[in-house]
């Protein structure tokens, strides 16, 4: 199996395959190829997002493409604000110039001559990084007019900045960001291919997603789908954190095991791990030979390991804290329910619980599933419902802290 | 000719607003501007912003609210925003809050009387394999200890007196 690791604030331990990747080949690559023939090789490869929602780049490249409009856009999503991710800071930091040629190959294959960095608020010290490299690569002729002295190809990338809120990663939230508005997501359909930024047509992506697909040119569809397992094609990136002795960004290929990847990181006491951010999976030893895929235990890339001693209702409740800080407040069972299984966790905290109500608050956790407009309300009641599934012997009957001081 | 505090704010948004354009999009980065340059954005602000824009101020008010890096309360010279979610949490960064709060003689939410610091939560700022972490204005600190928030909070207070506004952006 392979495995790379990088660490310390940017510096990487181990190289990435990213680092393998030669300068500029995709674009190159992709410009002697046809947009259609791009678009061919992409959803050959089964590239599939990865910012968490796993949808096949191919597919929503040639939705974009087949759009009619004079005007198209690119936007990399680089607001990653998801609990315990932090694997696209260090691509901006480190692997920019790949992440942007995956983007020009994106406009060359949609038609798009506009494109957009939304970098998160949290994220500004890394504006100054972006910009020197946007200018470098105008000054190459790897942006701007006639790209690569192709007289057809014109596009340039843009950086704008996010202020501090978690749901603008959602990709119609985003949108509205970008258009000035506040950061409250759309209803679906119309999607973003079809009108997205000024209501044009634009694809979305997460900040990886455009470094593959750089890869993914140069190095052919084949040798992509060498990785991973039949619906999970190639390698990811992971953000270890938590209770292990060597956190950090790793590579592994999808399909891995759990197991494997805490023994990597250095987790033998694991009690539990959270996949895929605070949205994803909270899974118990149990599950630890599970495999991380699309087709099993999807995930952004996140992954936090919590040590034998972890308070798992702590854990929920800081979780659930930040959901209904960040809730945008727009849809009632997103708003109103993460408030009330907070109220849930203080009162199971206290030990005031009874087994009924918490039956009813799971209910509730089902009901915002289902009814909630954008993913944050939808995936929100995951990490107490998991928590209530595996691990009801810590959250029944707790004794209050203040009463035993 | 004397030039009231109303009159320089009027300039400079108006000038913002050649620079970035007057589209709606323009919103959010006009906004920013301000809240870098004036730590706050007031009423007034509001006001002209909307009539260089030509939108209703409550849109700029609402825009305002939603994003917790806009404000339209006064806010200190350095805004502390320090890491609460959960790899940072792990991290003990309630001892870090804690040694916060006692050297700057705030709680969370608050800023001093003297205007220098706020003190702020943040959610998770992608720091978490090195927490406790915390931002200060766009500065990032990580693997931050009780005894070494004394330190940090001094480099700030040294920038005092030079471009206190200049500095609080620079990289470390
Ligand atoms: C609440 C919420 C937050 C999100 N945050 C991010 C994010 O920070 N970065 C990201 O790439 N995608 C995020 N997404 C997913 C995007 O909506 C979108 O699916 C993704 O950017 C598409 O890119 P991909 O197909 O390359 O993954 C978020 C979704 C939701 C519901
Ligand atoms: S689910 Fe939550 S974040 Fe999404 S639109 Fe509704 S209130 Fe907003």
């Amino acid at each position: 199996m392979k495995m790379r690791r990088s660490s310390k604030m940017n510096t990487l331990m181990g190289p990435l395959t990213f680092d393998d990747a030669k300068p500029e080949a995709g674009l190159r690559k992709s410009l002697e190829l046809e947009p259609d023939d791009v678009l061919e090789l992409m959803t050959e490869s089964n590239l599939k997002g990865r910012g968490g929602a796993g949808f096949p780049t191919g597919a929503k490249w040639r939705l974009a493409a087949g759009a009619d409009d004079e005007d198209k856009y690119v936007v990399c999503n680089a607001d990653e604000g998801e609990p315990g991710t932090f694997k696209d800071r260090v691509l901006l930091a480190e692997y920019l110039d790949l992440v942007v040629e995956g983007m020009t190959i994106g406009a060359w294959a949609i038609g798009a001559r506009h494109g957009v960095i939304y970098l998160r608020g949290e994220y500004s010290y890394l504006r100054s990084h972006l910009e020197a490299v946007l200018k470098r690569r105008r000054e190459d002729n790897l942006l701007g007019c006639n790209i690569m002295g192709r007289l057809d190809f014109d596009f340039d990338v843009e950086v704008m900045m996010g202020a501090g809120a978690y749901v603008c990663g959602e990709e119609t939230a985003l949108i509205e960001s970008m258009e000035g508005q506040r950061g409250e997501p759309r209803s679906r359909p119309p999607y973003p291919v079809t009108k997205g930024y000024l209501g044009h047509p634009t694809i979305i992506n997460n900040v990886e997603t455009f470094a593959w697909a750089a890869c993914i040119i140069d190095r052919g569809a084949e040798w992509f789908r060498e990785h991973g397992t039949q619906h999970s094609s190639g390698l990811k990136i992971f953000s270890v954190s938590g209770d292990c002795a060597r956190p950090g960004v790793y590579e592994f290929p999808l399909g891995v095991t759990v197991e494997d990847v805490l023994r990597e990181v250095g987790a033998p006491e694991a009690k539990a791990v959270q996949i895929g951010g605070a949205a994803g999976f909270t899974l118990p030893r149990s599950q630890f030979g599970r495999q991380i895929a699309y087709e099993d235990v999807p995930t952004g890339g996140s992954i936090i390991i919590f040590g034998k001693d972890r308070d798992m209702l702590k854990v929920a409740k800081n979780f659930l804290e930040f959901f209904a800080d960040e809730s945008c407040g727009q849809c009632t069972p997103c708003r109103e329910g993460n408030r009330k299984l907070l109220e849930g966790i203080e009162m199971l905290e206290r030990g005031e619980c009874s087994m009924h109500y918490l039956r009813e608050l799971c209910a509730l956790g089902e009901t915002m599933r289902l009814a909630s407009k954008c993913g944050l309300g939808q995936t929100s009641p995951n990490p107490f419902l998991n928590t209530v599934e595996f691990f009801k012997d810590e959250l029944i009957g707790r004794i209050d802290k203040t009463e035993t001081d | 000719m004397l030039r009231t505090e109303q009159d320089v704010l009027r300039q400079d948004i108006v000038a913002l607003a050649d620079r970035l354009g007057r589209g709606r999009e323009s919103l959010l980065p006009i906004l920013q501007e301000v809240q870098r340059k004036y730590c706050t954005i007031s009423d007034y602000a509001m006001q002209i912003i909307a009539d260089e824009l030509r939108i209703h101020p409550v849109e700029v008010y609402g825009v305002v609210t939603f994003y917790s890096f806009l404000d339209f309360r006064p806010k200190g010279r350095f805004v502390i925003r320090l890491c609460r979610t959960i790899s940072c949490d792990m991290k003990e960064k309630n001892r870090v809050a804690r040694q916060l709060e006692n050297d700057l003689g705030i709680k969370f939410g608050q800023t001093t009387p003297d205007g220098k610091f706020t003190l702020e939560w943040a959610n998770c700022i992608g720091m978490c394999d090195q927490g406790p972490a915390m931002l200060i204005n766009e500065q990032v600190f990580t693997n931050v200890t009780p005894e070494g928030v004394h330190e940090i909070l001094e480099g700030c207070r040294r920038v005092f007196g030079v471009h206190a506004l200049e500095r609080g952006g620079a990289r470390r």
